[in-house]
């Protein structure tokens, strides 16, 4: 007997009891559409927390000093005031395989205009800081080396600080006075909109690192280095030869601990991505405990199916069907019903995932690694909880299957 | 010859008591023979039956099949057996109610692997040949029992077998179409079939060339044409 028989004749019957085999069927559905829909808002999280950590700065270290200490007594990590602008310099000039190095000071103060003022992040930057950020001046410029040298009050402003300082009007060439002192804007960052921490990027003020050091907040140290390394393979190895720079030049003896941090962004990424493909696992196999469920549905069904068509079974043995013939037709129709379950049910968790992003606020993501691996689960269960049933009906005596009212 | 029976014997184990439904059958059953196998019921005539038609075996003797040993076959063996060689007329029609007469008359060719087209065509030869043709897609619900029997008749005939049993095929119809079924059966003989007819009604069992009456398992008598048996 031909396969394409068996589906025919496993379709009619599927459509004999239309309302029994879509009851089935929908056990499948909501297993195969919960699945990718779940899995889609576990890669969605994951997703976004990558982009998020992409956006820090990729191939990003980050040297930042350690904690003080005083007889005994430690500070807080960053207390330290150790980290110089000459450490940075050294790492510039002595490491290789390094695109950038960023020192950075920061501190809050209040920006006034005029009648308006504003409390925001004053930061003091090289001009590295644009590229290593992936920032972009809007309007006017950024600072200049000229401008650090000769420690210039200028600053380059965000979005947020000049709708609030300036509603309408651009800022740039207007003063400004932090800590009441007046700088001059000179330019003004495109808009990077909120991090995936919460945070307003565009809520920024930045000025020269050594105008921020010596005129603004009266410091000789750095608050943190970042360094973008040119290659992600290289990571590890210039921040060991990072470490090692900074232990000479701090002349910390081997048996002391380091008075600065070295944190790579990598193993930050590494370990959310893990995080994240837990829930996305976890979320997943909740989903999967469902089709599950609808697999043996499907059983239940099929076990109801043969013990009402045992006449029918006879009949088709009398006429010579064999084992593998009866075998076939049961197993085909509940893995017809696995497949047209899978089907719609793929329909339906791309259409909830979407419907999650664009109501519920959740980002999703829909991948074909699920909805493969779901339909192929959702046959799959249609073929092993459709074998007990297919061989109980192809295993009947036949004639006790005639006599069966 | 075509079917050869001999010592052919049915124990059933019921409890620790051991039951001979069929009690040493020998018969020979020529081609194009018409017989009637008459019995009261409990007298092993359905086992009998079961056991021509290769719907079971029997658990002691040899029944030979077109010269083929068939009391040993498996399952699968036995199926194709059936398909191939009998054509099978029930009492209560076991038309599957679901498709067509037409469908219906065409399913054991889906088992014989004969492509759909073919199958069809035969379908509706032998639909018109008992007189249906023009009731091919109706459903067996929608028709009477005469001619649910006919669209069986049919059935039976569509892959052309040696053999048609005829379990009780009046059993279930009035005397009208009984008449006319029983001509298709007289016809079906005069075209050279070999027709097995399990009966408990005489007049029905006249259309056969030779009665068989079966009693506690064993063949007790084997006549001719023109006595009227009485069965109990």
């Amino acid at each position: 007997m031909l396969f394409s028989e068996s589906i025919r004749i496993a379709i009619t019957a599927l459509l004999a009891n239309k309302l029994r085999s879509i009851l089935t069927m929908l056990g499948i559905i909501i297993g195969v559409g919960a699945v990718i829909a779940m899995v889609s808002i576990g890669m969605g999280v994951r997703q976004q927390v990558q982009t998020s950590i992409a956006s820090l700065g990729s191939n990003m270290l980050i040297v930042s000093p350690g904690s003080s200490s005083s007889g005994g007594v430690r500070g807080a990590a960053g207390s330290n005031v150790k980290l110089k602008l000459d450490d940075s310099d050294a790492i510039k000039n002595k490491i290789k395989n390094i695109d950038y190095v960023s020192p950075t000071v920061s501190s809050s103060y209040q920006v006034v205009n005029g009648n308006q003022n504003w409390n925001t992040t004053v930061q003091g930057v090289t001009p590295e800081f644009l590229l290593i950020r992936s920032l972009t001046v809007g309007s006017g410029s950024f600072i200049t080396n000229e401008d650090l040298a000769s420690r210039n009050r200028v600053a380059v402003v965000g979005k947020t600080v000049a709708s609030n300082l300036f509603s309408d009007t651009n800022p740039v060439g207007q003063n400004v006075r932090i800590n009441n002192t007046p700088y001059k804007i000179i330019g003004v960052l495109e808009s990077k909109g909120q991090s995936s921490m919460g945070q307003d990027q565009d809520d920024i003020v930045i000025v020269p690192l050594t105008t921020g050091q010596e005129r603004l907040m009266g410091i000789t140290y750095v608050k943190s280095i970042n360094i973008q390394v040119s290659d992600p393979e290289k990571m590890d190895q210039v921040q060991s030869e990072i470490e090692t720079l900074l232990r000479q030049r701090h002349r910390i003896l081997s048996n002391k601990d380091d008075d600065f941090t070295v944190r790579n962004l990598t193993s930050l990424m590494e370990t959310m991505t893990q995080t994240t493909t837990m829930i996305t696992l976890l979320l997943g196999s909740v989903a999967a405990i469902s089709l599950l469920v609808g697999g043996i549905g499907i059983m239940n069904i099929m076990m109801v199916s043969v013990t009402e068509r045992t006449r029918e079974i006879g009949i088709r043995k009398a006429l010579g069907a064999t084992f593998q013939n009866i075998m076939m037709q049961f197993l085909i129709e509940s893995v017809v019903i696995g497949v047209i379950g899978g089907i719609i049910g793929i329909i339906f968790g791309c259409m909830a995932a979407m419907a999650i992003s664009k109501f519920g606020g959740f980002t999703t993501v829909i991948t074909v690694a699920p909805i493969l691996l779901s339909f192929g689960f959702s046959v799959g269960i249609g073929l092993f909880f459709g074998i007990y049933p297919a061989r109980k009906a192809a295993l009947l005596d036949p004639i006790d299957a005639l006599r069966y009212e | 010859m075509t079917i050869h029976l001999s010592g052919i014997k049915k124990i059933y184990q019921i409890g620790d008591q051991t039951v001979a439904a069929l009690d040493g059958i020998d018969l020979h059953i020529k081609k194009g023979e018409f017989s009637a196998l008459m019995g009261p019921s409990g007298s092993g005539k359905s086992t009998l039956m079961n056991i021509l038609g290769c719907l079971d075996r029997p658990t002691f003797g040899s029944y030979q099949l077109d010269g083929e040993e068939v009391a040993k076959l498996g399952d699968d063996e036995l199926a194709v057996t059936r398909n191939k060689k009998i054509g099978f007329v029930f009492q209560n029609f076991n038309l599957l109610s679901r498709i067509s007469a037409w469908e219906n008359v065409a399913l054991p060719l889906v088992y014989a692997g004969v492509p759909k087209k073919e199958r069809l065509e035969k379908a509706a030869y032998f639909l018109d040949a008992v007189g249906l043709g023009s009731r091919r897609d109706h459903q067996p619900n929608e028709l009477s029992g005469g001619q649910r029997q006919r669209v069986a008749i049919a059935r039976a005939l569509v892959n052309d077998p040696r053999i048609i049993m005829a379990d009780e095929p009046t059993g279930n119809l009035d005397t009208k179409s009984s008449k006319e079924i029983m001509e298709i059966f007289r016809k079906l003989h005069d075209e050279g079939k070999t027709i097995i007819l399990v009966t408990h009604e005489p007049e029905i069992a006249t259309y056969a060339s030779r009665q068989l009456l079966v009693r506690d398992g064993k063949i007790t008598r084997d006549v001719g044409k023109g006595v009227v048996m009485d069965v109990v």
